[in-house]
């Protein structure tokens, strides 16, 4: 039998193994980065008598316009693996901040020359974190913030005085 | 009508008004990051009014874009101030200055709203806000420094600005609840703190923030009354709505 049937999974499925499915989703705008990683994936929950899926995600940012891939795209992809039944929320309940992504996620940024957001741990979110940042190219810290607005709604842009380059950040917020 | 659908409303309102006006500023910046800068926060205030109206569907009220897009001005509660058509860019970004800083703070207060599920809403906001006060605060201490022009321009800009800035803290008929049960800490409270926040940016400028207390506050927005503006505003906003309520792009 082969392992992605439905029948095997329904029964074996767990927690664990949901996550590591859903490693292959990533974000439409950031190919090298998983959805887990980044920390949307808020909660996954799975009903051990229907074998249906339960997940919940958070935007980034309030007004993200890659949330309705994103649910599809968890949709799509458990199904392939044959679980039942898949239901994805989008959620405010735990928002989302920049400390919920993980050391993998940092360097899966980094991978696509995306500088990620200083770790706040608690400490206030002032104007510093807002303008800090640290090159891509050459992980210096003489960088100036140019504008809080990027391409995308998670994206500010920032200079770097040693690289005379302009790079973009994942915002710390 | 409850103490959480009218300040509901006039927050949803307000987001989904503005939104849109900065979202004409959509390949007419005098700069290319500042056209960017409006487009982006144009989109989260969309995302914010989204996330509020929301809320109002969770309480009974009609879909999210049946209540955008199907009312008329009379039936909303933005303020004047957020209606009003983006003119010249010194007065879209005084705007920009003197409502984010509001909300900013607004929804500070309402991250501990006895109304969780708003709280919630507020707790993710709060972040976002930052970043729009922080784009006005620099934009505004940058050309309230500058050239005699720029200065005289920001001046004008903000003795215009500042009445309609205060008809945000229009207050309704509900307010004594709203406070009470815990809901907000209140519009005069927030006056207050706003007024504390932007004078600390205007201080490091050479503008003057005229004189709040003689002021005359334009207000009415709360009530449904509104300037020739905004109609026109949700005429357009709603075409496509109203050609096909079903379209999908």
């Amino acid at each position: 039998m082969r392992a992605n049937s439905p029948q095997l999974t329904a029964n074996r499925l767990t927690h664990g193994q949901i996550l590591e499915w859903l490693q292959v989703v990533k974000d439409p705008e950031i190919p090298t980065i998983s959805l887990s990683d980044l920390g949307v994936v808020r909660r996954v929950e799975v009903d051990a008598t229907t074998g249906g899926v339960y997940v919940q995600l958070t935007p980034t940012f309030a007004g993200c316009p890659a949330m309705d891939y994103m649910k599809r795209d968890v949709e799509r992809t458990l199904l392939a693996h044959g679980v039942p039944a898949v239901r994805v929320e989008i959620s405010l309940q735990e928002a989302w901040s920049s400390d919920m992504l993980t050391a993998a996620g940092r360097e899966a940024l980094r991978a696509h020359r995306l500088s990620p957001p200083p770790v706040l741990a608690g400490q206030v979110f002032d104007l510093d974190f807002l303008e800090y940042a640290e090159c891509p190219n050459c992980h210096g810290h003489n960088t100036e913030l140019r504008t809080p607005f990027g391409a995308t709604l998670c994206r500010a842009v920032h200079y770097c005085f040693a690289c005379k380059q302009i790079f973009e950040q994942f915002k710390p917020i | 009508m409850t103490p959480q659908l009218d300040l509901l409303y006039r927050l949803a309102d307000d987001q989904l008004i503005l939104g849109h006006r900065n979202s004409e500023w959509n390949g007419l910046g005098p700069i290319l990051e500042e056209d960017i800068a409006f487009s982006s926060m144009a989109q989260d205030k969309l995302g914010h009014s989204l996330q509020l109206y929301g809320l109002l569907h969770q309480l009974g009220e009609a879909e999210p874009d049946t209540v955008a897009f199907t009312r008329n001005a009379p039936q909303f509660h933005c303020c004047q101030l957020v209606e009003l058509p983006i003119g010249e860019y010194d007065f879209s970004l005084t705007r920009h200055f003197l409502f984010d800083h509001a909300e900013l703070l607004r929804f500070e207060a309402l991250a501990t709203s006895s109304f969780e599920p708003l709280a919630q809403v507020a707790r993710k906001l709060r972040g976002e806000l930052k970043y729009h006060a922080l784009h006005a605060n620099t934009w505004v201490k940058r050309l309230g420094t500058a050239t005699d022009e720029a200065i005289e321009r920001m001046q004008r800009s903000l003795d215009f600005t500042l009445p309609y800035a205060l008809g945000i803290f229009e207050t309704t008929e509900l307010e004594p609840e709203i406070i009470s049960t815990g809901l907000f800490v209140g519009e005069k409270e927030l006056q207050a703190r706003w007024l504390e926040s932007i004078s600390k940016v205007l201080a490091q400028t050479e503008l003057q923030l005229p004189d709040v207390l003689i002021a005359t506050p334009v207000s009415g927005g709360r009530h449904g009354e509104h300037t020739e503006h905004l109609q026109p505003l949700l005429d357009e906003m709603a075409e496509v709505f109203r050609l096909d309520p079903t379209a999908d792009w």
